[in-house]
């Protein structure tokens, strides 16, 4: 008679095939990321089923959010030598000066939301300190003091200057519960420049809206 | 490891068998799989995968001039204006406030597909019927008042996008009977 045999088990499994997919899937983590960038002003965007992209570059953000109780518009450009070129002329028309290593700063900051007179203590901070709640208090956009309707402008002046074909394009990130006539504010600010097209930026909505 | 061998080999000549140790061929793989998950989960959280989609938005060319200011004369039939109130309510009427078009009486709704949805995609449809002509369809008329959002004016446009309404456009003047509707309905809402 034959033995019956009874197969131990064996205490350790083969993980070959587990270390396999692991590490698949942390190339293809690693090959798609691009790193979160913390978001000066935080916004909870609304919701739509509109799937259109926002583009990569030439692209400039205005955010407009509450922080403190106070409604903020924050000033965004994607792109860093445009950024450098706009605050250089910025500063020429506001009589200011910036210093090379400064304005070499300055192009690292994706947004920022200060009035152009107290940049330069934004410029001077650490990254980490810069997105404090409540620090920085929003770019002023009323009629005496319209700084924003300026960034806007010499942002696309630089644009120009730098000799790109492509006119540089708006995108508005706003709060779901920010008050149309906020809104309205800024979009009459780009509607004075004759810029009468421009993004809404928005998340994604499930189909049974 | 190789030099342990080779010394126990030369002590041992007249012994036993000389055993070559079995190398194990299986590495533990263990500590392996949990960096490699550690380090997955760690790109999984760090990364935004979704990039944030946007809607495009057009408007018509501002007139400073209000005197340039052309009255633009459209069919009350092809009309639906849509007011845009507080805590996410809407009021509409197709045609003219004063004499609306059949089923078309101010009615207060909320968004989404049991709300205004239902109106639009059957006014949609029945539009150009009524004109005659496939080209004039539906035009809505979207008046936010101070008290809307800006998620309440993304709703809009996003109906607007889901019932392929041919054209649409923001309207931020408000006659004196239109004002009174929007008070009532913020009023309403509070």
């Amino acid at each position: 008679m034959a033995k019956i045999k009874i197969s131990k088990n064996a205490a350790s499994i083969d993980m070959t095939a587990m270390c396999d997919v692991a590490f698949l899937l942390l190339t293809f983590f690693i090959l798609t990321a691009t790193a979160k960038t913390p978001e000066a002003l935080p916004v909870t965007t609304p919701a739509s089923t509109v799937e259109v992209k926002l583009p990569d570059t030439g692209l400039v953000m205005l955010t407009i959010g509450k922080s403190d109780g106070k409604d903020k518009v924050f000033f965004g450009m994607k792109d860093r030598d445009v950024r450098a070129k706009t605050l250089e002329l910025m500063a020429a028309k506001y009589k200011l000066s910036f210093t090379p290593e400064e304005t070499a700063q300055f192009a690292l900051i994706d947004e920022f939301g200060v009035p152009i007179q107290a940049l330069k203590q934004i410029i001077a901070m650490k990254a980490a300190d810069r997105n404090k709640e409540g620090l920085q208090p929003g770019i002023p956009l009323d009629s005496l003091d319209n700084q924003l309707k300026d960034w806007i402008y010499t942002a696309r002046q630089a644009n120009i200057e730098l000799g790109n074909d492509k006119e540089l394009d708006f995108a508005i990130k706003g709060d779901a519960k920010q008050e149309y006539p906020n809104i309205k504010k800024i979009m009459d600010i780009l509607q004075d420049q004759k810029i009468n097209s421009f993004n809404l930026v928005t998340g994604a909505r499930g189909k049974d809206f | 490891m190789a030099e342990l061998n080779t010394g126990d080999g030369g002590g041992k000549k007249g012994g036993g068998k000389v055993r070559s140790k079995k190398q194990n061929s299986k590495v533990d793989l263990t500590a392996m799989v949990d960096l490699a998950f550690l380090l997955i989960t760690f790109f999984m959280l760090t990364t935004s995968l979704s990039k944030p989609k946007s809607m495009d938005l057009g408007l018509p060319d501002k007139e400073d001039d209000p005197n340039k200011k052309i009255e633009m004369k459209t069919d009350q039939r092809r009309t639906l204006t849509v007011i845009l109130g507080a805590n996410d309510q809407i009021k509409w009427f197709h045609g003219l406030l004063e004499a609306p078009e059949p089923n078309g009486k101010p009615q207060t709704t909320g968004y989404g597909k049991e709300g205004i949805r239902k109106e639009l995609l059957s006014r949609v449809a029945s539009v150009p019927q009524v004109t005659g002509e496939k080209d004039k369809g539906l035009i809505v008329i979207i008046k936010p008042t101070k008290k809307s959002t800006y998620k309440n004016l993304v709703d809009i446009l996003d109906e607007m996008a889901i019932c392929k309404v041919p054209t649409n456009a923001i309207v931020n003047d408000f006659s004196p009977e239109e004002n009174k509707l929007a008070e009532e309905l913020n009023k309403s809402a509070e």
